[in-house]
């Protein structure tokens, strides 16, 4: 059972132990979870030292797992150099191999994989696929979990399920590490349903608020809509592709590979394919919270925010984004990418940023501005990935997951310390930026990454996205993704705004008045809060006395300058707004410095010499390591076993100079532009990549600041100017209200789910349904009993008591008179029996010689 | 020699023997003659293996002496036991075995 089946490819790529052993990054936290739950609540850190061991011991296999597929790629490149006889180069150009027309080997991915249960003779795996997209999605996963791991020991510290939540947290990192390095379509259901529960158990941690429940059960059941078609899209790809896996791949329909092999094969009837991508597209858009299902995600704030951190950068909704980029030969083929047609992902993405974005505007809550700004963010990928913009979609989930992740800690590290456990911008924050420099500081560099800021990490992937969406010819498209990028940058400086700058507001005033002093109502505060008795308390000793004097300041002097926060780490927040402590600052500044160099993982060539530095060859790390090669490869006999078998094709459609002169001419044939000639199959779709133009990059980065300046100005007249002309405009203009509480309904969305389809469909179907049930199958139901019990009479008065028990008894008196007939015999005299036994001698002897003579 | 002397020995003592169990009342008695239906047996299984020049026939004959001798023993014994309850060994007498 436990055959380990390695593929080992006949090109020579090199392998190695954490490539071979990555499913132990998936099993690790899950033994940790098992651990945490049996034995958590005895251990000195009530179960979360195992929860942060498992993770970094994921993190230090990813990595080498990471750095070993790196080897195995140059490996391929080296190898097939010498094979080719030196004309293909190792090191990647800027531009693509194949435009320039050297043949880059398709890397096989390292796949180990287990039987799990087989049914008829489909064997269903457990295991793991690593290539590029993997490896770097199981680093991303485990490093963010690992942070916010470090990050939940304070921020959750005291909690009463302490355990429980690291248990949690643990499980729902496993959950995506299965999901990421699934095999085949059934482990990524698995993964995918680990996190769906997870998720809820995470997001109704605090279940004893009505409110964080239903968020919980909210979050799930919209989600499960999407599950649905998961399965859908599952089965039809099975039925699809089973027969063509089996001839060629030697696996089944449910395999990742022989899934990728057949969509691109061209044996897949086109709506086939439309079918299983929308199916599996709808999936998507519940996990994702793309469009219609986004509602879930700004509920999903319920949770706490370390919950929030994880869900919203690296795990839950970054995987409808990887389905989609996992088995991207469907939708490429289904929705007809390759010829720009305008599909469904697409369309559904660019919904996505432009009417996320807009909800972030009326948010007052910080976390959820945060939320829709990842739902327009994941909108982004979608449409990078409905336009064949893969490379630049993944890249975008990459360097999303650590600004995003910065910005939701640096969220909880001002309500955990600044603003006394509110998230409500306008009530409990402003002028947090001096009391909290260090969150201020990285609060500012990821806002910069997510807004795309040049040198940061969301300019790099976000405009690469824009850029090739407008290469590949959707232009209007193109303008969407500006329109969220300005939108983008205005919601952000919004939200700064108001936790940042401007006058200090209910909690974030505190009791400290040394810049708030002058403000009424923070002195009004002030002396609330002051009289309250637990202030005392936690007011040194010695001051005590004094700190019933209200308004006096020296306990305060006495307690240190505020303005210097890391001064009161150490104690609790009850004191107002100060810095967080090192275990909270730790992860965000870890993170908030990827966010300003994780761009450089693979920055555009163009933009690179725009710098002023040349980046040279062998940049675009992403482009090199993580993007599939689109070179078809050889399948050899059915036979034969599918990795072993495979083999380079020295395959090279178009001479250098072809493709050189006339780069358009490169995508006419290839994967995924034309059918794969016989005995060949290819695993991924031959993508554009746009040459990036620095005219274009001024226009995004030109839009970009657009945004920051019209934000920046209507937050100073508003917010703090307090114009006339814009205050109160709500109230003056029935447009501007129209539109403000349209927004502030979330589009009515939520009403149309709660009101339109619970109430006039659920309950009209409900309704029908009791009436259905009372009449119909009630009837049915009573017939039947009635009918049955009548032919149950009938048959016992005739078939049982007649026919049966007649035999019954029949057989009995015939055994009774039987045995008084022969009752004399048995007369008790041993000489009548032995007499008896030697007639019987006798006559059976008399009987032998008769036959023997005859 | 022929054989047929000895059969026609056995097929008297045979007669003998049964005459005995089914008409003597004495259970020792009945004991003797069923000794005396074993004895017909054995000899014929050793006349005809004298006959057919085969050891067979003996052998058997040594293993049905056995037998009886066990037979005997328990039938002595359930005598011995009937004697016991009843004090007698009349066969006629013992009619608890009617069905």
């Amino acid at each position: 059972m436990l055959a380990v089946e390695d593929t080992h490819a006949a090109l020579e790529l090199s392998s190695g132990w954490f490539l071979e052993n990555a499913w132990l990054i998936a099993l690790i936290p899950a033994i940790g979870f098992a651990l945490i739950i049996g034995f958590g609540k005895k251990m000195p850190m009530k179960g979360s030292e195992v929860g942060l061991a498992s993770m970094a011991a994921s993190l230090v296999i990813a990595t080498g797992a990471g750095i070993q597929w790196m080897q195995r790629t140059d490996s391929a490149s080296h190898g097939d150099a010498e094979a080719i006889g030196g004309a293909f180069s190792g090191v990647r150009g800027a531009l693509s191999a194949s435009e320039s027309g050297q043949v880059e080997p398709y890397i096989e991915p390292v796949v180990t994989q287990w039987v799990w249960w087989q049914n008829s003779g489909l064997e269903f795996g457990l295991g793991s696929h690593i290539d590029g997209l993997s490896v770097l999605l199981l680093c991303l996963v485990a490093f963010i979990s690992l942070l916010v791991q470090v990050f939940s020991l304070d921020y959750v510290r005291g909690d009463r399920r302490y355990t429980h939540f690291f248990a949690a947290l643990t499980l729902f990192s496993s959950g995506m590490l299965v999901m990421v390095m699934s095999s085949n379509m059934v482990q990524l259901i698995l993964g995918w349903e680990i996190m769906g529960l997870c998720s809820f158990m995470l997001i109704g941690h605090w279940w004893e608020d009505a409110y964080n429940s239903h968020s919980a059960l909210k979050a799930f059941f919209t989600v499960r809509v999407g599950d649905v078609g998961l399965l859908v899209g599952t089965a039809i790809l099975f039925f699809g592709a089973n027969d063509f896996a089996v001839a060629n791949l030697d696996s089944n329909g449910f395999d990742i590979r022989a899934i990728q092999a057949w969509a691109l094969s061209g044996e897949g009837s086109s709506w086939t394919l439309i079918m299983a991508s929308s199916a599996l597209f709808i999936a998507a858009i519940g996990k994702s919270g793309q469009f219609p299902l986004h509602t879930w995600l700004p509920d999903a704030m319920a949770g706490p925010t370390p919950v929030s951190s994880l869900l919203h950068s690296s795990t839950m909704v970054v995987a409808g984004v990887f389905l989609v980029a996992r088995i991207y030969p469907v939708f490429w083929e289904g929705f007809n990418i390759a010829n720009g047609g305008v599909s469904f992902i697409a369309v559904i993405g660019g919904i996505t940023i432009v009417v996320a974005a807009l909800l972030a505007f009326v948010q007052d809550d910080i976390k959820k501005v945060l939320a829709y700004s990842t739902v327009s963010q994941l909108g982004y990928m979608m449409l990078g990935l409905g336009t064949g913009a893969w490379l630049p979609a993944v890249f975008h989930v990459f360097t999303h997951a650590f600004f995003k992740c910065c910005l939701f800690l640096a969220a909880g590290s001002i309500s955990h310390s600044g603003s006394h456990h509110s998230f409500d911008m306008k009530k409990d924050m402003g002028g947090l930026r001096k009391f909290m420099p260090v969150t201020f500081g990285a609060w500012c560099v990821s806002t910069l990454a997510l807004t795309g800021v040049i040198p940061f990490a969301g300019f790099w992937s976000k405009d690469e996205i824009i850029d090739n969406v407008g290469a590949n010819g959707y232009t209007f498209l193109f303008w969407v993704g500006l329109v969220g990028a300005a939108l983008t940058a205005m919601y952000m400086t919004r939200a700064t705004y108001l936790t940042f700058f401007g006058e200090p507001r209910g909690a974030a005033a505190g009791i400290h008045h040394d810049d708030a002093g002058h403000d009424e109502y923070a002195t009004e505060f002030r002396e609330v809060v002051i009289s309250s008795t637990d202030l005392v308390a936690a007011l040194p000793k010695s001051l005590s006395a004094a700190a019933n004097v209200p308004g006096d300041d020296i306990e305060h002097d006495a307690e240190g300058d505020p303005a210097h926060g890391g001064h009161h780490a150490d104690e609790h927040d009850d004191h107002g707004p100060h810095e967080s402590g090192k275990l909270i600052l730790f992860p965000i500044v870890i993170l908030a410095f990827l966010a300003l160099t994780s761009g450089f993982v693979n920055p555009t060539p163009l933009a690179g010499d725009a710098l002023g530095a040349n980046l040279g060859e062998g940049v675009e790390l992403l482009k090199k390591y993580v993007e599939p090669r689109y070179e078809p490869v050889a399948i050899g006999e059915a036979a034969g076993h599918a990795g072993e078998s495979i083999q380079l094709l020295e395959l090279a459609p178009l001479s250098a100079a072809e493709a050189g002169a006339d780069g358009k001419d490169a995508y006419a044939t290839g994967c995924g532009r034309s059918t794969p000639e016989p005995g060949t199959v290819c695993f991924f779709p031959k993508v554009k990549h746009a040459v990036p133009e620095l005219s274009k990059i001024l226009l995004s980065l030109g839009v970009v600041a657009l945004g920051y300046a019209a934000a920046i100005g209507f937050c100073m007249a508003f917010y703090k100017n307090k114009n006339p002309r814009l205050v109160g405009l709500t109230e003056r203009s029935r447009i501007a209200r129209g539109g403000y509480l349209f927004l502030k309904n979330k589009y009515y969305l939520d009403v149309l789910y709660q009101n339109v389809f619970v109430y006039f469909v659920s309950r009209p179907l409900a309704k029908a349904t009791y009436w259905v049930n009372q009449n119909v199958i009630d009837g049915v139901v009573n017939g039947v009993g009635t009918s049955g019990k009548k032919a149950g009479n009938w048959v016992y008065n005739n078939i049982d008591q007649k026919i049966v028990d007649g035999a019954v008894n029949a057989s009995g008196t015939v055994a009774s008179e039987t045995g008084h007939g022969l009752q004399p015999v048995q007369s008790g005299k041993v000489n009548q029996y032995g007499a008896l036994l030697f007639g019987a001698a006798t006559v059976g002897a008399i009987v032998l010689v008769i036959l023997n003579v005859s | 020699m022929l054989a047929v002397n000895f059969l026609l020995l056995a097929a008297v003592l045979f007669c003998i023997g049964v005459f005995g169990v089914i008409a003597r009342r004495n259970a020792v008695l009945v004991l003797m003659s069923i000794e005396l239906i074993l004895a017909a047996v054995n000899l014929n299984f050793v006349a005809f293996a004298m006959m057919n020049d085969n050891i067979d026939g003996q052998v058997f004959a040594l293993f049905v002496i056995a037998i009886a001798a066990a037979e005997v023993g328990v039938g002595l014994a359930m005598v011995l036991m009937i004697y016991r309850n009843r004090k007698s060994i009349a066969l006629d007498g013992l009619s608890e075995m009617k069905g």
